[in-house]
């Protein structure tokens, strides 16, 4: 068996008419987290909802751990966490009363159920407020107590659409730490979100989705360097005669800026740092700073567009 | 292609006890039971002191509780209107509720098939009718036997027996009619009140609108008119048309099951050959009222499943 968690070959979904996911193919691997990243409409839920056979495929295949979600859905929802975006509990119920119901749906006994739902509320920090209704809680509490869920079915994979919409930057730096826990406890993750920037950091690798296709695929500075033709971003302030010359004789650089007085953007294929920093103090120059930016998915999405737009505009 | 895989029933159980403490608890669930407790309080009263104040012999006293004999409004009556506000109150939100509140998606990735979610929310719903049935039905019977003082006979627990089965099944009616309301509709507000219309429509407007029909497709006969007699044809027809109502089928069955010595077609027929009427014992009465009572159980079956397929076939997301 391959170490694939998720194949998916061809995807089609079709409303009617309207085509809401193209033939779209990808791999997941495992302890993997993998982004579904793109803009509202673009069918990233509705590829989500095939995964875990929510809704009928039109044509293509979907494996999850090997199993057809279409034809053995049990096996595949046994295996699957999934956070839905905005997620909803049962208001009048507590937190503990909601999980257990969860397991119980599950088939977890009861006597294990107990120990389980305890564990997962403390993994997710919602230890205190379990016995209170879910009816109080806040979206990010919603959002924790929905990983909770996830943690206590023990699942191999975890599928989280829009974890992060609605949350504010604490809240959101909190989920996205819990969801670099689950990576490491060797849980394959799905994250699908619109936006880029958040989710880009806890990506092992991403899928650019537009109307139903995915667009770009691979690593950020992949990506990066296919769309914007280098990877790094080395920004400099130096003092010094001729530097921006002496920079772009550097190996790997691609382009360089003059942004400001003694300010300089190097746009290259590598982290070039070392050799930045060399060549300002072999012109006897004074370094002032030396930084670096990996390329914003945000950046990359638009320059794809941007450059194939002009492409269909000069066809 | 392969067969499904797993057992459809995973999980049922687990909706149902949920669904059923759910309702038990509901404060819905509490105001719909004192409204039929209150409305049934009042007409069992007054049935029983009319009981007690006649003299005549009367070999189906306790019945008398639940229909008497001549009176227009009766237990049985405030069961026949109000089951189904009570039913329809129970499940017009159990499938749309879920969307709502947006638990659908994540109740649906768990490992269980849409047919346990659907089979569970539908036998919790019928489990507590059933339950606050029984509850009003052996109210009334202890009331009875406190006032009257006399035990009911073997004959008059059996009719009594057949009643409540007869009810459950009315009920089940109406909570699969709801159920494929909130199954149908998006909005809580729309399938309650769709549901409520129906119910309206059925029990109050529909009478009167299958006498006008059955008239119009088969015209009264002057020659039955003069006599004073209805129409064999029209009153055929009247019937069948009205037949279409859950309120009249169970009106239909539970007069023939609690009225045994009422006037009815049988007996105007032995009063015809000569023969003394007598009331029908109690397995004709049920040989009588078979019809009726398999088309509530199959209008019920037939509710749920038409409510089956469009949730097995309907979107997740909202």
């Amino acid at each position: 068996m391959s170490e694939n968690v998720i194949e998916v070959e061809g995807l089609t979904k079709r409303y009617g008419r309207a085509t809401a996911v193209d033939g779209i193919s990808f791999t997941v691997g495992k302890g993997e987290i993998f982004g579904l990243l793109g803009p509202n409409g673009a069918g990233k839920t509705t590829t989500i909802l095939m995964m875990l056979g929510l809704t009928e495929v039109t044509a293509g295949s979907v494996r999850v751990m090997g199993y057809d979600p279409v034809r053995e859905p049990l096996q595949v929802k046994r295996r699957v966490g999934y956070l839905p975006d905005t997620v909803g509990f049962y208001d009048h119920m507590t937190a503990v009363d909601n999980l257990r119901y969860t397991a119980a749906l599950i088939g977890i006994p009861s006597a294990d159920a107990g120990k389980r739902v305890a564990a997962a509320l403390e993994r997710v920090g919602l230890q205190d407020v379990g016995l209170k209704r879910v009816g109080a809680f806040s979206r990010g509490m919603r959002q924790r107590l929905g990983l909770a869920e996830i943690l206590m079915k023990d699942a191999s994979i975890a599928i989280l659409d829009e974890p992060t919409s609605g949350l504010d930057p604490h809240a959101t730096s909190e989920l996205l730490e819990m969801i670099r826990s689950l990576k490491r406890d060797g849980v394959a993750v799905l994250v699908s979100s619109h936006l880029l920037e958040r989710v880009q950091s806890i990506c092992d690798r991403v899928a650019l989705f537009s109307s139903g296709k995915i667009a770009l695929l691979g690593t950020v500075p992949e990506l990066a360097r296919e769309v914007l033709g280098g990877g790094y971003n080395v920004e400099v302030e130096a003092e010094g005669e001729g530097l921006a010359v002496k920079f772009s004789d550097i190996p790997g650089v691609r382009a360089v800026d003059q942004s400001g007085p003694n300010r300089y953007r190097l746009l290259s294929e590598n982290d070039v740092r070392p050799q930045a920093a060399a060549a300002v103090v072999n012109a006897g120059g004074a370094l002032r700073r030396l930084s670096i930016a990996e390329p914003s998915l945000d950046a990359i999405y638009n320059a794809y567009f941007q450059s194939r737009g002009v492409r269909n505009a000069a066809a | 292609m392969p067969q499904r895989e797993g057992s459809p029933w995973q999980g049922m159980s687990v909706v149902f006890f949920r669904e059923l403490f759910d309702h038990l608890t509901s404060a819905r669930m509490l105001v719909l039971e004192l409204l039929v407790l209150i409305c049934g309080a009042v007409v069992v009263y007054i049935a029983v002191e009319q009981t007690r104040a006649t003299t005549a012999e009367d070999a189906f006293l306790f019945l008398r509780l639940f229909s008497p004999s001549g009176q227009t409004f009766s237990f049985v009556l405030v069961i026949s209107l109000l089951a189904p506000i009570m039913a329809i109150g129970l499940s017009f939100d159990s499938v749309n509720g879920e969307y709502n509140r947006r638990t659908m998606s994540r109740i649906l990735s768990q490992p269980i098939y849409r047919d346990a979610l659907l089979l569970g929310k539908f036998l919790g719903g019928l489990a507590t009718l059933t339950i606050c049935l029984v509850t009003l039905w052996l109210l009334v019977i202890g009331f009875g036997l406190i006032r009257l003082g006399i035990p009911p006979s073997a004959e008059e627990i059996g009719r009594l027996i057949m009643f409540l089965f007869i009810t459950i099944a009315y009920v089940g009616v109406w909570l699969a009619l709801s159920l494929l309301l909130s199954v149908v509709f998006r909005s809580t507000a729309t399938a309650a009140l769709v549901g409520l219309g129906l119910w309206l429509f059925l029990s109050l407007l529909w009478p009167i609108l299958a006498q006008m029909i059955g008239e119009a497709i088969s015209p009264s006969d002057i020659r039955f008119a003069t006599l004073g007699l209805p129409t064999p044809d029209t009153l055929a027809w009247q019937e069948a048309l009205q037949r279409l109502s859950p309120s009249f089928l169970y009106g239909e069955a539970v007069r023939a099951m609690l009225n045994p010595d009422a006037q009815s077609l049988t007996t105007l027929l032995a009063q015809f050959q000569g023969r003394i009427p007598s009331p029908l014992p109690l397995n004709q009465s049920i040989i009588q009222v078979w019809p009726q009572m398999v088309s509530l159980v199959a209008g019920m079956i037939l509710l749920y499943v038409v409510g089956y397929v469009v949730f097995q076939r309907q979107e997740v997301r909202a």
